[in-house]
Parts: structure tokens; sequence; C-alpha cells
């Protein structure tokens, strides 16, 4: 292979390895399955835009485990969220695609990183405008900790000890870089 | 730094593509069982009309509403007018109430930007001002075309498009005409001389590339968008046409004359309609119409503008989220 790849800045410390993603998307498709066997009302619902690629996966590993086909669907939660009068960020729309009846589904939501829980409120705010599930998971590449809201993932793929300020990112082909998920440190503000 | 709306005019590429890629969002929201976000939730939109409209009105409200923002309507007319209460005045009387948007249609050009500069802490959105400018309109214009070209493989940009009718009255077409140009889109102005002054493109926008054509085959030829504008009946009594029969056996856009001189255009209109007058019937309900969308991406739109608008309201630092 001579894919070249964009590069992350040196100082990032490199926590999960190509491998290591690779094997946890495996283990997390075989616990969602392990679960509930009934497969026929699984969505799998990546979350925008660091849950997109990794619901891919998912979705696509347990296809080839089951050899069936697995609904997929993503979620744009920044109409939902809590801090809309921050003028710094201005997050780009990419809208919501849920091909799938929700009432009644096992939806299982997909993110990069589980960090405050904000993200996964709003989530589930915005699925439930879509309809009544009748049970939603959580998936989470790593779990960072300091969470301000009770919820907590299913199924994780590491738990990333860390500093409240420091910060995890996850990169992934489909982004143009080698799989990884770092940790960076961030000067205090 | 509070954002207004004031026009397109001034307006760069990227901007306009902003509001067009956030509205394109907010498309698919209005086509949920629940037709509501949460999003502005906390936010109050005033919506004052000092001249009547029924559709700019309702569809500000429905986009407010759908955005669970708290709306009000307040229709000025001529009452406070009369009794003789300036403009500033009413604006801050509706400044006490605090609002995040205020949606402001005026009769008189340049209204809104005169509110907009003695409001510190409120948003203002050009609804229509004179024959000045119709923002929302011609972004919702761009919107519809940009959704129908899409399927055609073709962009916003590369366009031939034309400008039928009332262009002297017109503050859709004075807005789109300032878009057309700042995408680098040819476009043409068609009508009598009264309506299209043949100096008119130069002195109102600066430009030698807007063409002017007095006869209807002419200008259509070639064309990739008609914009029918409605005649403004109430201003007949001004003598800028001798009479409708007259102007429409020159100027009504029919099949006809689009199947012989620009057979793959397709047709857009701010609305109402002068039926039989600038449009045909044919042509308004015909395959090239896209009439209908653009009311349904009107809201979408003014849903993107209130968005984008109603947060840089009140604006504190960055709150994080994971």
């Amino acid at each position: 292979m001579t894919t070249k790849y964009k590069p992350v800045p040196r100082e990032w410390q490199l926590v999960m390895d190509e491998d290591t993603i690779a094997r946890a998307v495996s283990r997390m498709s075989f616990e969602i399955l392990e679960k509930d066997r009934d497969i026929k009302n699984l969505a799998i619902v990546g979350i925008r835009t660091g849950g997109e690629f990794l619901g891919k996966r998912l979705q696509q590993e347990i296809q080839r485990i089951e050899g069936v086909d697995v609904t997929y669907g993503v979620i744009d939660i920044t109409l939902y969220r809590d801090d809309l009068s921050s003028a710094q960020s201005q997050p780009t729309l990419r809208g919501t695609d849920l091909p799938f009846r929700i009432a009644g589904s096992r939806i299982v939501l997909v993110d990069d990183v589980l960090f405050t829980g904000r993200t996964i409120r709003s989530a589930l705010d915005a699925i439930i405008d879509f309809g009544r599930p009748r049970r939603v998971e959580l998936a989470v590449l790593c779990d960072r900790g300091y969470r301000e809201l009770p919820i907590q993932a299913d199924y994780v793929g590491k738990v990333v000890p860390c500093q409240r300020s420091q910060l995890v990112r996850v990169r992934l082909s489909e982004m143009g870089y080698r799989d990884g998920a770092y940790l960076i440190d961030r000067e205090e503000r | 730094m509070v954002d207004h709306l004031l026009g397109i005019q001034g307006l760069s590429k990227s901007e306009i593509y902003r509001y067009l890629d956030t509205a394109h969002s907010f498309v698919e929201v209005s086509e949920r069982d629940i037709k509501k976000v949460p999003t502005l939730r906390g936010k109050t939109i005033v919506n004052v009309f000092f001249e009547p409209s029924t559709r700019t009105l309702s569809s500000f409200d429905i986009a407010g509403k759908r955005l669970s923002a708290d709306t009000i309507n307040v229709s000025i007319g001529s009452s406070s007018v009369k009794k003789g209460e300036t403009l500033l005045d009413t604006v801050r009387t509706l400044e006490s109430m605090n609002p995040d948007v205020l949606v402001m249609r005026h009769s008189e050009s340049g209204a809104p930007h005169f509110a907009s500069r003695y409001l510190s802490r409120t948003s203002v959105v050009n609804a229509g001002d004179g024959a000045h400018e119709h923002p929302t309109q011609a972004l919702l214009d761009l919107l519809t075309l940009r959704q129908h070209f899409a399927t055609k493989k073709r962009g916003l940009e590369g366009l031939r498009v034309g400008f039928v009718g009332d262009v002297r009255h017109s503050r859709v077409a004075r807005s789109s005409i300032w878009a057309h140009l700042t995408l680098g889109n040819e476009v043409r102005l068609i009508g009598p001389n009264t309506l299209v002054p043949t100096d008119f493109a130069k002195g109102a926008f600066g430009t030698d590339s807007v063409r002017v054509y007095n006869d209807l085959a002419k200008g259509l030829e070639g064309l990739d968008v008609v914009v029918s504008l409605r005649m403004q009946l109430e201003r007949q009594e001004e003598h800028y046409v001798p009479n409708l029969d007259e102007y429409s056996k020159e100027y009504c856009v029919s099949e006809r004359m689009l199947a012989k001189y620009a057979p793959d255009s397709i047709v857009i209109h701010p609305g109402p309609m002068n039926r039989g007058t600038e449009i045909s019937g044919d042509v308004a309900d015909g395959p090239r119409s896209l009439i209908r969308q653009q009311v349904t991406n009107g809201v979408a739109v003014r849903m993107a503008v209130l968005y984008l608008l109603a947060r840089t309201v009140g604006a504190t630092e960055e709150v994080g989220h994971g």
C-alpha cells in the first residue's frame, strides 16, 4: 500500500492505532449482535461528523458477520445544540438522513468521542422528533470521561484516561488520514 | 457583532452560498412529521409590516415557529403613521420588547437600513423595502434554481437569466439581479421602455453587462431562466403602459413564445401572478414552472436567514460540546 495519508501534528499522542481501531470496531459489532438477536429492526445512526464514518464501519462489519443488510442513517444535531449562542463556533448544517421508520426500531447511535454527553443528549432529542424508537443504544470509539449529564455508552472501543483540559481526536482514512485516536495537550484557558 | 440581512447588494458569493447551503438543510425539516426544531427556543422575532402582505408575512411567521422562536406579527398599516409616529419612534417602541430579530417590510426604500442603525441588540431582516430590495425572495429563487439545475448536473453559475416585465418597480428583480451579477451570470432585462429604461441597468447596477431588450422574442432567445415579474396593476394610473391587453400581447410569457425562443428554459415568478397579463396559464401550470417550489423554499430560506442571524444576537463565549 502506497496510500499517502495526511500527517497529524507531531505532538499528538497516539492512543489507538489502525489495528486497535479495527479490533474495537469488530468487537463492538459482535457485542451489538450479542445484546439483541433481533437485527431486523436494527439501525446504525452516525452522529455528524465524527460518528458518520465510524457508524458506516460498524454497519458494514455487522453486515459482513451476519450476511444481511443493516439500515444506516446519519443525524446532524446542530439544530438541537444547547450552545447555539456562541459566535466563535459556526457549525455548518449538513442535514439529517434517517431513511427508515423510527417507531419501533432499535437504534445504535455512534459517535467518535464521548465527553460531556451533551452531543448525545442533543441526538436523543433529534431522534425523538422523528418518532418513538423501541430502544436507543450508544456506541463510541473513545470514552474520555468528564460527563456533564447522566449518559453512558453501551459499547466502548477504549476508555481514554485524560485531563479535563486535554483533547481527544479521532482521525480516519475516510478523512484522508491513517486511522488513529490521539490525545492532545491544550493550553488552559 | 449583530448581523443584518438588508440586501443582496454587497453580499459576497460565499455569503450567498452560506444562506443557500443552510436553507438546503431546512428543506428536510419542513418535510418531517414534526416540523419543528428547538433551535431558537427563547428567541423573539417581531415581524413588523408597514405594507400589507400575506405570503411573505406568513412565510416568515411559519419559519420562526418551526425554529421554536416566539413570533409576533405587527401590522402597522397606516394607523400609527397617521397618528404621526415617526419610524424611529416605532422602531424604539419595538426595541423595548427586546426582540432578537426584527423582520421589516416598508414602502420606503431604506427603512430597514435606517432601523438597523438604531438597534444594537437586534438583527434586522429586510422583507421588502419600496422598490429597493427583497433579499429573501432573491435567495429563495436561487435555491429553487439550484435544486432544478442540480438535476441537470449544472450549478447556479454560467446561467442566462432574463427578467421580463415591470423591472422598474420590482424590488425582487433588483435583489435577484444583484445576486446573478455576483454569481457571474448573464442578465437580461426585457420589457417596454417605460418599465425597462435603456439606461436603467447602468444606473442601478453600475455595469454595462446587463442588456436591455424591448422585444420579447429577441430577449428570450437562448435563456436558461425566465423570471416573469408581476405587473403592478396598482400602478396603472401612472400610465407606464397604454393598457394591459396591449401589454400582454407584447410581453406575456406564454408557452408558444418559450417553445419557440427558449425551449429549454424554466420559469419562476415571485407571485402573486396576474394570469393572462404577464404570464399565461399554460406556463404557470406547465412543466417549466417552478412557482410552487418557490413557495415551499420560501419557508426554508427564511428559516436559514433567521437561524444564521439569531445566533449572532446575544452571542457569548464558546461553550464546550462533546
